[in-house]
């Protein structure tokens, strides 16, 4: 399987997404340029953690615009798989592949820690090596993850199972608790905590390799 | 052109003895960009001119150091990885101490961005930040609210920049003290991995070759920021403000990648950044070094203002800029790189074989001064010095506790003790997934991903210490740094310094200067921790108050990629040794301590006694203890002594101990004393760390056994200590927010 990075000028995860992917996880993986429009045979593109042109204007409000993204947007609806983490979740809500938005923290400060967070569905190529229900620790680096979406968006992604992971002590006031989301179609996720930090025995925990595992296995039953 | 008057020189900070030695430099009188040009060159900030003669005797050499003081950062080499390719650490502290006081946010914001630009500029990628603080008491009635906001803003500068750039935050420590209410020190210390083929220098080499100037434009933000930085506090310094330079920790990512990406290209002869006097260090630095000159335009020079004069343009110290000298027909593809990022990248001069720098706007001359004698012929000063200021007091006050719980508790809840959690949780402190240890243990540790290695990194300095005797101070923050990276498993290999001290005319402060950077150098030659770079930063003084002297260490150390022990007891049930000893204690030398401090409110006598050589015997046993998994805990004896090392060592768990001691110390003494060359391990296999510490001479008393939630400590059967671990870590964890929230109590 191939992951693609996407690397947006300010986007400073992109190295960690690469190297859990091609050394902790042992698959191909391979930085993609915002300004190009080829994601070079990638079959899950991550869009990265970070801060996308000094999150100025608005965090991911201008990186929605960069070349790159309309061939991410084509990848998605053609069923490919979009992974964003952090700065790219606030990236995939910018530009309207997943519902909601990303806010402030509710204490307006940047929060940096290794947070509890349970599995909220099993049933999605991003999250199915977890139980349904598991408890996992991920780390959180962001100061504006406070996830807010109207109450009818709410209430719908809970009735279609779209709520990917749910904060245990919600850090950051996000509604619900929730910490990552999935598309309609469940081919897109977006999520605050970083699993990429979570996929090695040296750092402080190794739940996150579930999403990498998870991924694989569901290219690896489409493959076939 | 303006009239050079005696005020127009001494606006300058220029003495009528230098101001004669320009005179004799040029063969004329200078210009008022000249003398602009000079005032920053030659100010304390850039020329070290008080510090220079007495920095000469700091050891600097040994068999791992590839690059000593004198460049942007120091290099070390740290082995190969399995290709056989040999890798280096670029590092260095630097300080920002004026500026976070005048605009704490930004003045913090710009000294993460200074130093980082010092580590990439050698082509090191930036992979740790630690930073130590010292702020005026937050429950001060006067002064406190003014600390409180200048911690948040400090806070949050550090982290809007260290965050934003992508590099983590590993750790660092945070003190307070009445004298740095009016001048708070911000001391960055910033390390890099790169390999040592791709090792860069700053040196305009190559006539002919073309000087290139990178990234943001320059505004008129900083002007005499050196200048500033070199003199001390009045009523009218917060009239400074428009000194202060403004961060963009975009920009400078942008300018990181741009610049490592260039540097692979092999067009690229010598580059260094801009900082302390912008483009007028960097043209007459990157000269002097290569022995060549370098003429530039400055009409070439990207400019976010109109109008800007050559001085200003030459003294602007808008941040996120490098100057670089390609080979002369490859810059397009320096260029190139450049585009790529989205930064400006101008030719803006060339190398010169005449060793002039020369200035000129749209053709015209402005400046003309010969490069060597700008960068390196500074006027040096031997300046007087007698015996170092410090308080009056010897003989230690009558001091007994009447309840040594409730001393702990005091301690628990004390701004320099406490959880500095809310500080380090708004740090990304993980970002590039090589955090092994970050902050809240005893030192931070990063692994090198290409090597397999790992290096650690301690940051440690005692303005109270070195307020009683400077010299012996600097031998015990040595010590200490090598003691924190012991716990870890590491072995020192070098140092950075940080030299925050006050007025160096004062013969009284120049004294403390002295006196502290012989003790570090001897200490340093000693643990064998070279000084391969560092910082002054003198005049720390607010009207005439000199700051507690207070240098800063950053030492690195080098180890086998492993989880450090750590310094939590893990499990109940484990033997505690006390390796090192219970060490030796009287009233005088209890004058500095932080129970002196927090208990009996007042400072006398002198620091700890330190016995070096029986002190890296201490460090060896333990080293060899951490690294052969014979330990499952390790922290090292430092403020407050032994009782709060075991109360720190029972909080991560939250796994209490029973402790038996048997000493004719008086408790006060006993438990808090801060005697080096001690540290407190757990095990589960005492047998090998009693066969160590005997392998190396050294003490291990088994003084107790680890245990479920409660902390009990005896001296020969009498309770000292009794409490519930929890109700101190609640104390410990809460007290730091709480006296930032505090409501002002007029």
């Amino acid at each position: 399987m191939k992951f693609g990075v996407v690397v947006f000028p300010g986007s400073n995860c992109d190295h960690d997404a690469w190297y859990a992917a091609s050394h902790n996880v042992g698959h191909q993986a391979e930085f993609l340029w915002h300004s190009d429009t080829d994601l070079k045979g990638s079959d899950c593109v991550i869009l990265p953690g970070g801060f996308s042109y000094g999150d100025y204007l608005r965090c991911g409000a201008i990186s929605k615009f960069s070349p790159i993204m309309a061939a991410v947007r084509k990848h998605a609806a053609e069923g490919g798989l979009v992974m964003g983490i952090c700065n790219g979740f606030q990236i995939l809500t910018e530009c309207g592949l997943l519902p909601g938005a990303l806010v402030r923290n509710r204490g307006l400060k940047f929060i940096c820690k290794p947070v509890p967070l349970t599995v909220a569905t099993s049933d999605s190529p991003f999250t199915s090596a977890y139980a349904k229900g598991a408890e996992i620790l991920i780390p959180i680096a962001h100061g504006e993850g406070c996830y807010t979406a109207d109450q009818r968006t709410l209430d719908q992604l809970e009735a279609e199972d779209r709520i990917a992971f749910r904060y245990v002590d919600n850090p950051n006031g996000s509604l619900r608790d929730i910490a990552g989301v999935l598309n309609e179609t469940r081919n897109v996720m977006g999520m605050m905590p970083h699993p990429e930090r979570a996929t090695d025995p040296l750092m402080s925990s190794t739940d996150g390799l579930g999403v990498f595992h998870s991924l694989i296995a569901s290219f690896a039953t489409q493959a076939k | 052109m303006s009239q050079i008057t005696p005020e127009v020189i001494a606006a300058h900070s220029i003495t009528p003895d230098e101001y004669e030695r320009i005179v004799s430099i040029l063969g004329r009188h200078p210009n008022l960009t000249e003398l602009g040009i000079f005032s920053v060159m030659w100010s304390e900030h850039c020329s070290y001119k008080s510090s220079r003669v007495h920095l000469k005797k700091l050891p600097t050499r040994s068999k791992l150091v590839v690059c000593g003081p004198g460049e942007n950062a120091g290099i070390l080499t740290i082995g190969d990885d399995p290709d056989g390719n040999e890798w280096c650490i670029a590092f260095k502290i630097e300080s920002h101490n004026h500026p976070s006081f005048i605009e704490p946010f930004q003045g913090a914001a710009t000294g993460v961005g200074g130093i980082l630009r010092d580590i990439f500029t050698m082509g090191a990628r930036p992979i740790a930040v630690m930073d130590a603080l010292r702020f005026g008491p937050l429950d001060d009635l006067k002064t406190g609210p003014r600390n409180r906001r200048i911690v948040d803003g400090v806070v949050h500068g550090i982290a809007h920049y260290g965050n934003c750039f992508g590099v983590p935050t590993v750790g660092g420590e945070t003190n307070f003290e009445p004298s740095y209410a009016g001048n708070p020190l911000v001391n960055v210390f910033a390390l890099g991995v790169f390999r040592r083929d791709q090792i860069f220098y700053g040196k305009a080499c190559g006539i002919g070759n073309p000087v290139i100037y990178v990234g943001a434009k320059t505004g008129r933000d900083g002007i005499h920021g050196a200048t500033m930085a070199s003199g001390e506090f009045t009523e009218d310094s917060m009239q400074k403000r428009p000194n202060v330079q403004v961060g963009d920790p975009f920009m400078e990512k942008l300018l990181l990648e741009a610049c490592l990406e260039a540097m692979q290209t092999g067009s690229i002869a010598g580059i260094q950044d801009m900082g302390a006097a912008g483009l007028t260090c960097s043209t007459c630095e990157m000269g002097s070094r290569a022995g060549t000159g370098i003429e530039i335009d400055l009409m070439h020079v990207p400019q976010r203002e109109t109008g800007m004069t050559p001085y200003e343009i030459m003294l602007s110290e808008s941040q996120e800029r490098m100057l670089l000298v390609a080979h002369k027909g490859r810059e397009n593809e320096v260029l190139d790189v450049f585009r790529k990022w989205g930064l400006d990248a101008r030719i803006v001069g060339e190398v010169k074989d005449d060793g002039m720098m020369r200035v000129r706007d749209h053709g015209e001359i402005v400046a003309e001064i010969p490069s060597r004698p700008l960068a390196d012929e500074a006027p040096v000063y031997h300046r007087p010095y007698t015996t170092p200021l410090r308080p009056e007091k010897m003989d230690a006050p009558a001091f007994a506790s009447k309840d040594l719980t409730a001393d702990l508790f005091t301690l628990a809840a004390s701004q320099d003790l406490c959880d500095k959690r809310w500080i380090w949780e708004q740090y990304d402190y993980m970002v590039r997934t090589n955090t092994v240890e970050g902050p809240g243990g005893d030192a931070a540790v990063l692994r090198i991903k290409e090597t397999g290695t790992s290096v650690a990194m301690s940051l440690d300095g005692n303005g109270r210490y070195t307020f009683l005797d400077p010299r012996q101070a600097a031998k015990l923050m040595v010590a200490e740094c090598c003691r924190n990276l012991a716990c870890t498993g590491a072995l020192p290999i070098g140092a950075t310094n940080n030299l925050n001290f006050g007025n160096p005319e004062r013969p009284e402060i120049m004294a403390q200067i002295v006196e502290a950077i012989e003790g570090m150098a001897e200490a340093c030659e000693f643990f064998g921790t070279p000084i391969t770079g560092g910082n002054v930063s003198l005049y720390n003084e607010t009207l005439g108050d000199p700051i507690f002297p207070s240098p800063v260490l950053g030492i690195v150390g080098l180890m086998k990629t492993q989880a450090p022990a750590g310094i939590a007891f893990r499990n109940p049930g484990r033997d505690v040794y006390l390796i090192g000893g219970l060490g030796a204690a009287d009233e005088i030398r209890m004058g500095g301590t932080q129970y002196a401090k927090q208990v009996v409110r007042d400072l006398w006598g002198l620091p700890p006694a330190l016995d070096m050589p029986f002190e890296k015997q201490v460090q060896a046993a333990v080293r060899e203890m951490v690294t052969s998994s014979a330990v499952e805990s390790a922290h090292d004896l430092s403020d407050g002594g032994l009782a709060w090392a075991l109360t720190e060592s029972t909080f991560g768990r939250e796994t209490g101990a029973s402790i038996d001691l048997d000493s004719d110390l008086r408790p006060e003494l006993l438990l808090f004393h801060e005697g080096p060359s001690r540290l407190i391990v757990s095990t589960s296999d005492p047998a090998a760390v009693e066969k160590i510490a005997a392998a190396h001479g050294v003490p291990a008393l088994k003084i107790g056994q680890t245990s479920d939630g409660s902390l009990v400590i005896r001296n020969r059967g009498t309770v000292l200590i009794r409490t519930q671990v929890r109700e101190l870590k609640q104390c410990w964890a809460s007290a730091l927010e709480n006296l930032l929230h505090a409501e002002v109590h007029a």
